[in-house]
């Protein structure tokens, strides 16, 4: 049990080191959040939080309302995100669920062709490609609507293809075990695939969320309606061009709050991780 | 956990998220926005890269159109930083639905000028609706940038700014230099520069923000010399570049020695320099007018505004400066009308307004862009009230504009700025002369003009 | 790759792949081939005027000496952010399965840089290595290494390697976690009960059954870091000081959009796909050969 113990103080360490490291600018934007804008432009910013946090959260969530500062409610700009980021993650994830399915288990001429174009979408990316795309979404007439958010975003490779891996290391046994039950596939599909790849979906599910809640570019284009912008939208908005002044500490706060849902999220699915995990058990 | 129940609901999810009518938005593609039923107000779309707080402001002045009136409605949306609202122009004009109304930075004019099937001049445009508009209260070094060469104005000039020099006065006291008398040459400049951080009054002794702005073509429009052929590109497509001229490379070399004695530190591209001087990391800046806003939050030392420096063995320097910032332009659609034209029309005569103009200056630090509107901030008593905020116009109208200080119409003017700021930072970090810089800028930048000049109608 | 035991239904895989295929045709292929199609001609911004050129885009994109500088940065900064993010990566999540104390707070941590947005991030990390008012970058100025990374090239790849290479580690960790959790519990006991060794029980039965998510998060990282990476470089260094951090995607980028030359950006985004379909097809068949699934 000694090698045990020693083997927890290290990674105990590595741990602490990780998480020093790597949330470090996430601490920073926190600490940034809690200032005035004086102290961060002088340079003066230290690790420790200031007294301005309670004024900055304010200021940031009735943006809207503010008398110089016309943008959008924060309230607003989140809901719009919460459904976008929603849309998003859901749909990705049911059709590539099912695409991955049927290229993992069936045959069919086509099979890899299907598949590489499918994957293909992920080396042109969408700053590429962006006029030709907006043109196809506004001859559609999706300008301004959620199926114009979200459809172009939704055709994504990542998850077929994690899904895929994934399929891939499913036992014969089991699919041959159904198939004697007398199950179809789809039967199968429901009854024992989905359960299995919980954690995989737990875990995209958290991705493509955030994917979704941080998207910037494809809803500024397709938007002209400052009611439908998205809190990255609103955040960019503040960080301001060349002439105009940066309201860091608010940058901040608006950031922090932008980060809450996505982290809710995370730890939401953390929970089905672990339950994913006794299940497997089976 | 009920995997059936959950992918049901995740599905239904989807569907009716997809579905349904966006918040507030409704299934109204743009291009309907244009057919107008009678009795309802003509309405305009009007798309800008302006963020906090000058977009807010901006907005609000559309909603005051709105509010003023009940034929028009002004519909404003910001689109990202300057290039994202340019892309985001283009793509909706090859969609067949263009904004009416775009702002685009004063370095797109010539690309935007060549769109000529794609833009309608601002003096077509107030002539064919209608609306009496008189270009001379304009302020010449705005009309000028914003005009063909024989001075008719093509976009609607708004948010402009010039470059001026801040100075550190406490930094200024500590190393014994006089804190009301900024430097008015660059040798007094560096000669200041130098007692500040020999004295160590402050860490750095000068920086600048926008370098290619500042030090090429406000330094080229100061000093009265061409920055390119062709009237600057006023004249036609196929200019040259001449910024290698024995001037141009003189003030290279000098911010090579500056920056090699310690006396000059470089802040970087476009705005990354600005934080240096309210930190009081640097004690002399030469930025926008529009940092004045940011000084005066932030600085927790006394300061002031300057003009320029010039070398003063230059004849006929100092000339009056150019401006930066933005101006609206107007775009044309297949299925434009000329209410919607009329609508722009009013709208532009509405933004022209002394008041409109001043409100603008005041609370942005842009410049009050017509005389009117300075006359009316000079009767509020603001500029003695606020000492410095009248620096930046009284440089712009110094003199008259010359050849060589009405403006720059280069096509593909960002992409020459990036190619002096790579050709100087190789020269700062010692790996090429400033001869060898310039001539390199001006190869490169020839090219990108005759790659411009092929895409491009021939004036 | 394909499993040995599926389904022998004719009709259902197409009904299953037809949505996926639907979007993707509508909104990818359908854009891309007009993306890439204006790759042969030289045209203005807003389409008034265009010329066809053939391939004339390509050979001034290859010929370019700035474009065989950007690749040679592109290699190094790739191979930089992929080796640090997987590792790292690799590294936090097993230490994070083991049963240890506060686990769940350490993963639930190490997740969060995912979800900052990524021009919060870009401004985040200018704020802690800005020489003048960084809390990081201060410290080496202090320190005497004229830590400079808007005059010094050395200095601003480091910088975008450690942006870009931090924002992956959190999406490694995630799955790699995910996919670490997904082994059953069962044959990490059976091995331990052989008396395996915790190196030697990882290498050889641990990172095997890892590796089809290991296999695809090489995938995803060699994309990211051709592709995504654009975001980081933008914020922080936009290509300089000189041209010292323009990777191939970020002059896309510039090309593209700030310069408005849609053929010559197009052009090299051809040159760039097929890169990348090159890759990931040797990825395919010569890594995943050694996949075991």
């Amino acid at each position: 049990m000694g090698a045990l113990r020693r083997t927890h103080w290290l990674a105990h360490l590595v741990l602490i080191a990780g998480v020093a490291t790597f949330v470090f600018p996430v601490y920073m934007a926190i600490i940034g959040s809690t200032h005035d804008l004086g102290t961060i432009a002088r340079g003066e910013l230290s690790l420790r939080p200031g007294p301005h946090a309670i004024e900055n959260y304010t200021r940031a969530w009735e943006s809207g309302q503010g008398e110089r500062v016309r943008g959008t409610p924060v309230r607003r700009m989140m809901t719009n995100s919460l459904i976008m980021a929603l849309t998003i993650a859901t749909g990705k994830i049911a059709i590539s669920i099912l695409s991955a399915f049927a290229v993992a288990f069936f045959a069919f001429p086509l099979r890899m062709f299907f598949f590489w174009m499918i994957f293909v979408t992920l080396m042109l990316p969408v700053e590429v490609r962006i006029i030709p795309t907006y043109k196809v979404v506004s001859d559609l007439g999706m300008i301004n609507t959620v199926p114009g958010l979200t459809i172009p975003l939704i055709a994504s490779a990542t998850a077929t293809l994690i899904f895929r891996q994934f399929f891939l290391t499913v036992p014969d046994e089991m699919v041959d075990a159904a198939k004697i039950d007398g199950a179809g596939p789809m039967r199968f599909f429901w009854s024992i695939l989905m359960p299995l790849s919980s954690t995989t979906i737990a875990a995209l599910f958290v991705i493509l969320f955030i994917y979704g809640w941080n998207q910037y570019l494809w809803p500024l284009l397709i938007t002209t309606r400052s009611e439908l912008n998205t809190v990255v939208i609103g955040i960019t908005k503040m960080i301001g061009t060349s002439d105009a002044q940066t309201d860091w500490q608010l940058i901040m706060a608006t950031a922090v709050m932008a980060m809450l849902p996505p982290v809710a999220v995370m730890i939401l699915m953390q929970r089905w991780f672990v339950k994913g995990l006794t299940e497997t058990e089976k | 956990m009920n995997t059936k129940v959950l992918t049901a609901a995740a599905a239904i999810l989807v569907i009716a998220a997809v579905f349904t009518p966006g918040q507030g938005a409704g299934q109204v593609p743009a291009a309907s926005l244009m057919a107008q039923a009678p009795g309802q107000r003509v309405t305009i779309e009007f798309w800008h890269g302006l963020g906090q707080p000058g977009g807010g402001i901006l907005e609000g002045f559309a909603a005051d159109f709105n509010n003023a009136q009940s034929q028009y409605r002004v519909n404003a949306s910001y689109k990202g930083s300057y290039p994202e609202t340019m892309v985001a122009a283009i793509a909706a004009f090859r969609a067949g639905n263009a904004p009416h109304i775009v702002q685009m930075f004063e370095v797109g004019t010539a690309t935007m000028m060549a769109a000529k099937g794609a833009i309608k001049p601002v003096h077509e445009l107030m002539k064919e609706a209608g609306v009496p508009f008189d270009a001379s209260i304009y302020l010449p070094a705005i009309r000028s940038y914003y005009s063909t060469a024989d001075g008719k104005l093509i976009s609607m000039p708004f948010n402009s700014s010039t470059t001026v020099m801040f100075w550190n006065k406490d930094a200024f006291r500590r190393a014994g230099l006089n804190p009301d008398q900024p430097p008015k040459t660059w040798n007094e400049l560096r000669a200041a520069a130098q007692r500040i951080r020999a004295a160590n009054a402050a860490p750095c002794g000068f920086t600048y923000a926008w370098p290619t702005w500042t030090q090429l073509e406000n330094f080229s429009a100061i000093h009265d010399v061409p920055l390119a052929t062709k009237t600057n590109g006023f004249e036609g497509f196929d200019t040259e570049l001449t910024i290698n001229s024995p001037l141009h490379v003189r003030h290279v070399q000098f911010m090579m020695d500056m920056l090699k004695e310690g006396s000059f530190k470089y802040g970087g591209r476009d705005a990354a320099g600005d934080a240096l001087f309210p930190s009081g990391e640097c004690a002399i800046i030469h930025g926008s007018s529009g940092l004045r806003g940011r000084i005066v939050r932030e600085a927790r030392f006394g300061w002031g505004t300057a003009f320029l420096p010039y070398y003063e063995d230059v004849k006929g320097a100092p000339k009056n400066s150019i401006i930066g910032g933005a101006s609206f332009w107007v775009m044309t659609s297949p299925r434009r009308t000329k209410e919607e034209y009329r609508a722009v029309a009013e709208f532009f005569k509405f933004l022209g307004r002394p008041e409109v103009a001043a409100k603008w200056h005041i609370e942005t630090g842009f410049l009050p862009i017509t005389f009117p509107a300075i006359q009316q901030v000079q009767s509020m008593g603001y500029y003695e009230q606020n000492p410095g905020t009248d620096i930046p116009y009284k440089q712009l109208t110094r003199t008259l504009p010359s050849k060589n200080s009405k403006g720059l119409r280069l096509g593909n003017m960002p992409e020459i700025r990036v190619v002096v700021y790579e050709e100087w930072e190789k020269a700062f970090q010692g790996q090429q002369t400033a001869k060898q810089a310039m001539d390199a800028a001006v190869q490169r930048g020839n090219e990108i003009l005759r790659r411009f000049q092929r895409t491009a109608v021939t004036q | 790759m394909t499993r040995r035991a599926i389904f022998d239904n004719k009709l259902l895989p197409y009904v299953l792949v037809a949505p996926q295929l639907a979007i993707t045709l509508v909104f990818f292929f359908w854009p891309a081939g007009q993306a890439i199609y204006q790759s042969l001609f030289r045209q203005d911004p807003f389409g008034l005027r265009t010329e066809f050129v053939w391939f004339e885009n390509f050979a001034h994109v290859l010929g370019d000496p700035a474009y065989r500088g950007a690749v040679g940065i592109t290699v190094l900064f790739s191979g930089a952010v992929i080796g640090v993010a997987l590792l790292t990566g690799l590294l936090l999540a097993v230490t994070a399965d083991q049963q240890i104390r506060g686990a769940g707070v350490y993963t639930t941590l190490l997740m969060w840089p995912y979800a900052v947005a990524p021009a919060v991030a870009a401004a985040l990390w200018l704020f802690i290595f800005h020489p003048a008012i960084g809390i990081v970058g201060r410290v080496l100025v202090r320190m005497g290494l004229h830590w400079d990374f808007s005059l010094n090239g050395v200095h601003a790849v480091i910088l975008i390697i450690i942006a870009a290479a931090w924002k992956q580690v959190s999406y490694n960790f995630i799955f790699f976690l995910a996919g670490l959790q997904s082994i059953p519990k069962s044959v990490l006991e059976a091995a331990s009960v052989d008396g395996a060794g915790g190196r030697h029980r990882f290498w050889k039965i641990v990172f095997p059954l890892l590796s089809p998510t290991t296999f695809f998060l090489l995938l995803v990282n060699v994309i990211y870091a051709f592709f995504d990476t654009f975001g980081v470089i933008h914020a922080l260094t936009r290509g300089g000081p000189g041209k010292a951090t323009e990777t191939l995607i970020y002059k896309v980028y510039v090309d593209g959009v700030v310069n408005l030359d849609l053929g010559g950006s197009s052009a090299q985004s051809v040159i760039l796909l097929l890169v990348v379909v090159t890759l990931t097809a040797i990825q395919f068949r010569y890594v995943e050969r050694r996949v075991h699934y």
